[in-house]
């Protein structure tokens, strides 16, 4: 069973933020990068930590040793244990991205006027037609 | 294997129930004058004025950097202080979310084994074995305290042991496995006779700097990832000298607990310690028995860093060489390898087994 | 238990090592004059951690007497090449030079011994190969040695000793590997100290036995230098064969280091695939001395640890003591193993095998 939560209006959601929230019984990370939004399950699939807490950042690669070259900015999250790199994209680990990964879910920025064709939860967050809404599909 | 959580062991059979018991758990000061209650003014001024003088090159941080947040786990910084320094905080992450009914104590940074002035060191050493007492263990006395010893000058080492000895707050002796001599020397047979005196397992941890000898016969190691591989050729080496130089043929009765240098190493150097040993047994006549008896019977190694073989298959393999009466939960809190109780192990246990690894085998090496 | 059949090739062989008297003839008068005046001719610069009256180091049956450096290679055909009915034999001559501080003493010495094992080893019998000794010391004087017996194809590989004066994958070692690779020579590591520090990370051992046992400790740690450091990046068709490491600790070492990189990767980001991978691929280790189980179920399950068949090349160590008779393999290998093992391995690991003149009548 999945289901459609709105998480916050868009003001209460500022750029280069994150929120923990609870979805369909399960604890998802949501991160604003920028205009972009992206949910993973708030739970390290190697040991259990807790994703939320990890850094967000680029990801390391390097031409030869010696060289290192920062690309893509703020699309990897590190587990704060131990430091497994996750793409918040897709929620695959760069390691081994075939066999682990963190279950992520579509975030969408909806108006209030869309969210009335529904099914969704928007409890406790009041919805307004004209407003923009954070809303997680999980 | 792929070792995510989808593959643990159910939740049913998580220790909780069985009161497990943590074999590394490391107590920070929030500063040295957290200390200083402990220490008499000649040594209050010295801190001050002086402070630790080790073998290192740079002062007050690790020569070779950790990852994130100088190798805490993110999540374990309280609001004020470093990882480590808030008994609070360690209770709710880790101590009673995991039910730990018992924790043994291993107080790092503190630099008393690797301290050159070795009168400083004595001083430092009843300081933080007092330290470890009022700020941890009696507020929780599910914590247990180790003695902290200058082993360079074994005679203090050897006072401070003896000091301790009856106190059941203390449930083991910490040794730095980087010493000046390898650690089967006579040289450091005092405190072997102590522990066994006290009834009390010493326990080795990875330290930086240590004794001056770069950290294997290679030379220093460049970057990280290679001075954290460095713990379990390290720890091949003084189970070696223990072995050869007839510590245990001379103190049947020590224990020894290695902590955080994993354990898939120990049974390659156990058939490699026999095997030489039976090729060259005329050069060492007082090691009398095959050096993997002294080992399955004196010898402790800890879990952490949990070691994650190809197959479950391989790592059970693994522990039946070593035995399961060897082998010892620990998670090493706060630390970023940090390893959780739940799904640390991706293997199946039996209840048995279970039982052994996060609480039996602890409370015969321990005094607990 | 024996090899089943003729043609092997052992990649650890010792031959004895030279008298100085013998490598005179190879040296400029001025080392020629030097080394007689200061009496070093009736030394012989033996490599302490290969000192041949320790027992590890000659096997008691493989003690003949050998008096004079003519009766080295004889020796050697009858005590090894023939009764194991090998293809070839690669010869690592360990010589103590390589200890010395004096470089260009040290330099002169090596260069000789080279000389040596060409004129007298390799020219004596067509079943022998050899390694290019240098010392890790003078990264300037390997190579020069690397490119004068390079273009030799009976030289199958350079030889360095696993523990230096600083790990062997840090970059002022890279000349080396540079000239190695270009001239198509896999680097042998091989058991050894030259005792510039301790020879365990908790100082000094007593005995011998320990310093021996010590040495797959360092084999561990240099492997693990090399892979941090990018050597198997940089240098991406360099082979590194490890000799005489003991063996058994390969499969941990390959899951800790698999598990370290996820955590630790950003700091050596060249590092772009599993190091299993890596390593398995580039590593190979010479099979003696075996140092797993007594029992050969449990050896069989270690067997299984190991992720592929083509990391272990057959080896004797002649003649150091590590197993009795002809048993040169440890019980509880496949059929199709030893054939990788003692013959495909060795073979697909030294291209140069195939290159030189062969020896006539042999079998593979
Ligand atoms: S718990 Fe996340 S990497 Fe281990």
């Amino acid at each position: 069973m999945t289901a459609s939560q709105v998480i916050s209006h868009i003001d209460d959601f500022p750029p280069n933020t994150r929120k923990v929230v609870e979805v369909n019984g399960r604890s998802v990370v949501v991160f604003r990068v920028e205009d972009e939004f992206y949910a993973l399950l708030n739970r390290c699939p190697h040991e259990g930590a807790e994703l939320c807490k990890g850094r967000l950042g680029g990801l390391v690669v390097s031409s030869e040793p010696g060289e290192y070259d920062m690309t893509q900015e703020n699309q990897f999250l590190r587990c704060p244990w131990h430091g497994w790199e996750f793409d918040i994209k897709t929620g695959q680990s760069y390691c081994d991205p075939r066999k682990t990964r963190t279950p992520r879910y579509d975030v969408a920025v909806k108006s209030g006027g869309a969210l009335q064709e529904g099914p969704y939860k928007a409890e406790p967050i009041k919805v307004s037609l004209d407003d923009l809404y954070v809303v997680v599909h999980c | 294997m792929t070792l995510t959580l989808d593959s643990a062991a159910p939740a049913a059979s998580t220790p909780a129930k069985l009161a497990t018991v943590d074999c590394d758990l490391h107590p920070t000061p929030r500063s040295p004058n957290d200390l200083l209650p402990f220490l008499s003014q000649r040594w209050q001024s010295h801190l001050r004025d002086y402070g630790s003088h080790i073998r290192q090159g740079i002062s007050g941080q690790e020569i070779h950097p950790r990852m994130d947040g100088r190798g805490m786990r993110l999540d374990a910084f309280p609001e004020t202080g470093p990882a480590g320094s808030d008994l609070g905080l360690m209770q709710r992450q880790h101590l009673d979310a995991n039910d730990i009914g018992a924790g043994t104590l291993i107080a790092l940074g503190t630099s008393v084994s690797d301290e050159r002035n070795l009168d400083y060191g004595a001083a430092l050493a009843r300081a933080v074995n007092q330290w470890q007492l009022a700020a941890w263990v009696e507020p929780d006395p599910r914590l247990h305290a180790g003695i902290i010893v200058t082993q360079e000058d074994p005679a203090a080492a050897v006072a401070e042991i003896d000091y301790w000895a009856a106190d059941p707050r203390f449930s083991h002796i910490m040794l730095s496995p980087k010493p000046i001599e390898p650690l089967g020397r006579r040289r450091y047979w005092p405190i072997y006779e102590a522990a066994c005196r006290a009834g009390l397992p010493v326990v080795f941890h990875p330290v930086i700097p240590g004794g001056g000898h770069p950290s294997s016969g290679i030379g220093w190691p460049t970057f990280y990832i290679q001075d954290h591989y460095t713990s379990g050729p390290l720890y091949q080496n003084i189970a070696m000298s223990m072995v050869f130089e007839g510590v245990f043929e001379k103190f049947p009765e020590l224990k020894v607990v290695f902590v955080e240098g994993g354990f898939t190493w120990v049974p390659h150097m156990t058939w490699r310690f026999d095997r030489q040993w039976e090729r060259m047994r005329s050069e060492v006549p007082h090691v009398k028995k095959k050096p993997s008896e002294y080992l399955r019977q004196n010898t402790w190694f800890t879990t952490q860093p949990m070691e994650e073989c190809r197959t479950p298959g391989q790592l059970r393999e693994i522990i039946e060489w070593i035995g399961f009466d060897r082998v010892l939960y620990s998670s090493d809190y706060p630390h970023w390898d940090y390893d959780d109780p739940k799904y640390a192990f991706k293997l199946r246990l039996s209840d048995e087994e279970r039982q052994m690894i996060f609480s039996g085998n602890a409370r015969r090496a321990y005094r607990l | 238990m024996q090899l089943p059949f003729a043609g092997a090739i052992d990649c650890d062989t010792h031959p004895a090592a030279p008298s100085i008297k013998s490598l005179l003839p190879y040296m400029t008068p001025y080392w020629r004059t030097q080394l007689v005046e200061r009496s070093l001719h009736t030394v012989n610069f033996t490599f302490t951690s290969a000192k041949p009256n320790v027992p590890l180091s000659r096997r008691a049956d493989w003690r003949a007497p050998l008096e004079e450096d003519a009766n080295i290679v004889p020796t050697l055909r009858q005590e090894l090449l023939d009764p194991f009915q090998l293809r070839f034999a690669i010869c690592n001559v360990l010589h103590g030079s390589i200890a010395l501080f004096h470089q260009d003493m040290a330099a002169a010495i090596i260069s000789a011994v080279n000389d040596w094992t060409r004129d007298h080893l390799l020219a004596s019998d067509p079943r022998l190969r050899a390694s290019i000794l240098v010392s890790p010391t003078d990264p300037a004087h390997a190579v020069s040695e690397i490119e004068r017996l390079g273009e030799d194809k009976r030289f199958v590989q350079i030889l360095l000793p696993v523990m230096g004066e600083l790990p062997l994958g840090r970059r002022i070692y890279w000349p080396i590997f540079e000239a190695a690779q270009r001239l198509q020579l896999p680097i042998c590591i091989h058991a050894g100290s030259l005792h510039r520090m301790a020879t365990t990370g908790g100082g000094w051992p007593s005995h011998f036995v320990e310093d021996y046992i010590a040495q797959s400790a360092a084999f561990e740690n240099v492997l693990v230098s090399l892979l941090a450091e990018g050597v198997f990046r940089k240098f991406d068709r360099l082979t590194f064969v490890l000799a005489e490491s003991g063996v058994s600790w390969y499969p941990a070492l390959l899951w800790r280091n698999d598990r370290m990189w996820r955590a630790t990767r950003r700091e050596v980001p060249w590092i772009e695939r599993v190091p299993h991978e890596i390593i398995n691929e580039r590593v190979r280790l010479t099979l003696q001395p075996f140092d797993g189980p007594e029992d050969a179920a449990a050896m069989k399950r270690l067997i299984d640890h190991f992720d592929s068949d083509r990391v272990i090349l057959f080896s004797t160590d002649y003649p150091h003591a590590h197993f009795d008779g002809l048993n040169a393999l440890p019980d509880g290998l496949s059929d199709a193993l030893i054939q990788r093992i003692a013959i495909d391995n060795p073979a697909e690991t030294y291209t140069r095998l195939a290159l030189a003149p062969q020896p006539a009548g042999a079998s593979a």
